[in-house]
């Protein structure tokens, strides 16, 4: 078993360490996220202050929601994954099939490994400012908060494992109309803007009317924002904290399975033109 | 038992085109328009194993899809393909592990990553043991002089110590055949030179499989004792470098530079290819007109100022031989 991860694990490394070098794209892309998150938290405030019914989300859990939405916004699958989108231009696929891997979890590990490269940085400089910084100058109120109890911590802790598994098989979903339409244009234009509404990273998705809670946590998007979110502020407790990490993995695991299944279709159809 | 058996292996791509301009386009938003193209037409043939075999022909010929499909990269329409027992795009996952493949317009090492560490993950990817990995590095960086190059990103190598590295990095999992296509194209003479001299080092001391394309006929005569001419999807010849050299290659060329106007020559087996003010260019047959008598007849007959015999460069004989065969890419 170990012997078989093993090269996944190396490829993850690789690709990792190969991303932890763009440190001038991290900070442009933290300051970006800075500027995007205060613009939402204060039209919270505005939305808070004029709201006459009781919130299914308090002021501070929805600002630490955002916070939180901002800090791991490059978990996101909006995108695929470039080298994919540039191996298919150039037709360098052809060696990633040369590998005694599955091609599925050869580029499925890659995708994690850009992602998670890139918010370890950007994520760490909003904490520090966001959370640690913001009430020193005054802007308490619309602080980054710790997590609402340990219990929460422990928690949001798998639920963040799993934004990257669950992002990662979007992403290979993406990659995987790049590998059919050889342009990696139409799925990521298409891709955006339905994530970033129903992932919550626009708007907490608890604040949307009632009648569509059910359907927005049960869909596959809720995983990648809302529920690890809730989980660390404190909006989702107990068994229905326990429903949230199950309703990922259960995305995470459909995901694959689709995922590697037109992984298959896709390579047995595949031309390599020229050359 | 052959290494490598290939019988009546069929590929067909489809191509889809649409008519120039405006209205081709406008055309082509409703109705797309596809053709098929045959790229293979039931070729086969077999490879023993540590032979070393050249395939040649024009581009578009079917040389790489023949290779993709060897390596188990492309899917067969049709026909049967097997490599030391396994169906490569069946078996692929076993198979790629035995094989080593380099193709000479793309890059298989990370463009960001020192050639080093592009090593180090292959000996990862393919779960090659440390000791095992350590002596084949060590043996490769030996035989291509890759040791000043090794810390050096790869981006920042020159196109022949790239093409080193890439071999070097093919073979780091010893397998026990090779596949490379089109390896010394854009390389200049030493490297051309080194990357023969690896492969032939390869096949002969190590006992690897080798199968090669490529369009310099230098590389064929360096390397190939068996050389398979394909053209439109077909085999158009299957035999030793030296006998398809002789059938092909029978031709010589004469000429001559008279004292006045070249005259019009009327020996029987002999053919005026070129003529330009005193000169003349002449075909003819050895095997049929005795070169030694038509020198003398012609400096019997005429004043000379020089004449010799050439024989007709490779590249030109084999163009010919694509012709002749209709083979040329449409």
């Amino acid at each position: 078993m170990i012997a078989r991860v093993a090269p996944y694990l190396s490829v993850f490394r690789m690709r990792f360490l190969i991303m932890l070098q763009y440190r001038t794209a991290a900070l442009a892309g933290f300051f970006t996220q800075c500027w995007w998150g205060i613009i939402l938290v204060m039209v919270l405030a505005a939305f808070f202050h004029g709201a006459r019914s009781h919130e299914p989300i308090s002021f501070a859990q929805a600002v630490t929601y955002t916070w939180l939405g901002q800090a791991f916004l490059v978990l996101l699958p909006w995108t695929g994954d470039p080298d994919v989108g540039e191996m298919v231009r150039s037709g360098n696929v052809s060696y990633d099939r040369l590998r005694p891997l599955d091609t599925y979890f050869y580029w499925y590990v890659r995708a994690m490994a850009w992602m998670a490269a890139r918010a370890v940085p950007r994520a760490a400089l909003m904490f520090v400012t966001a959370g640690l910084i913001f009430p020193l100058i005054g802007l308490g109120a619309w602080r980054m908060r710790f997590p609402s109890s340990v219990a929460a911590g422990l928690l949001f802790t798998p639920a963040l494992l799993s934004v990257v598994l669950l992002s990662s098989a979007m992403v290979m979903l993406i990659n995987l109309t790049v590998v059919a339409t050889v342009s990696d244009r139409g799925a990521n234009t298409l891709a955006t803007p339905i994530v970033i509404v129903l992932s919550g990273n626009l708007l907490p998705l608890p604040l949307f009317p009632d009648w569509m809670h059910r359907f927005l946590f049960l869909q596959p998007f809720a995983g990648l924002v809302d529920i690890p979110s809730r989980i660390y502020v404190g909006n989702l407790t107990g068994a229905v904290a326990l429903a949230g990490l199950l309703q990922q993995v259960v995305w995470i695991g459909l995901l694959i399975l689709l995922g590697h299944h037109l992984m298959l279709r896709a390579m047995r159809r595949l031309q390599v033109q020229g050359g | 038992m052959p290494q490598i058996v290939v019988e009546n292996l069929s590929k067909s791509y489809r191509v889809s085109e649409r008519a120039p301009g405006v209205w081709g386009a406008t055309k082509g938003m409703f109705r797309r328009a596809a053709r098929t193209v045959e790229a293979l037409k039931a070729i086969s043939f077999s490879l023993e194993r540590g032979e070393l075999l050249g395939f040649i022909g024009p581009n578009g010929a079917g040389k790489s899809t023949t290779l993709k499909i060897l390596s188990g990269i492309l899917e067969p329409d049709s026909g049967r393909c097997e490599v030391d027992g396994l169906t490569p795009s069946r078996d692929r996952i076993r198979h790629v592990a035995r094989i080593g493949v380099v193709f000479g317009q793309r890059t298989q090492l990370w463009w960001d990553l020192p050639v080093v560490d592009g090593f180090d993950l292959l000996r990862d990817i393919y779960s090659v043991p440390e000791t095992q990995y350590r002596r084949t590095k060590d043996a490769m960086v030996e035989l291509m002089r890759l040791e000043p190059l090794l810390d050096q990103p790869v981006r920042q190598l020159s196109l022949g110590q790239r093409m080193r590295c890439e071999i070097a990095a093919a073979m780091l999992h010893r397998p026990s055949i090779l596949f490379l296509d089109e390896p010394t194209i854009g390389l200049d003479a030493p490297s051309k030179l080194a990357v023969r001299a690896f492969v032939k080092s390869l096949n002969r001391d190590h006992g690897v499989t080798v199968i090669l394309t490529t369009h310099d006929m230098h590389d064929i005569e360096a390397l190939a004792e068996r050389v398979i001419v394909i053209g439109n999807g077909i085999i158009l010849a299957d035999q030793s470098f030296e006998s398809l050299r002789k059938e092909v290659l029978t031709e010589r060329r004469l000429f001559v530079d008279f004292v006045g106007a070249a005259p019009a020559l009327d020996f029987p087996g002999v053919a005026e290819l070129h003529r330009d003010g005193n000169s003349l260019e002449l075909s003819f047959d050895p095997s049929v007109v005795g070169a030694a008598n038509l020198i003398s007849w012609i400096s019997a007959e005429y004043d000379l100022v020089d004449i010799h015999i050439q024989q007709p460069r490779i590249e030109e004989v084999i163009a010919r031989f694509y012709n002749l065969h209709g083979a040329i890419e449409a």
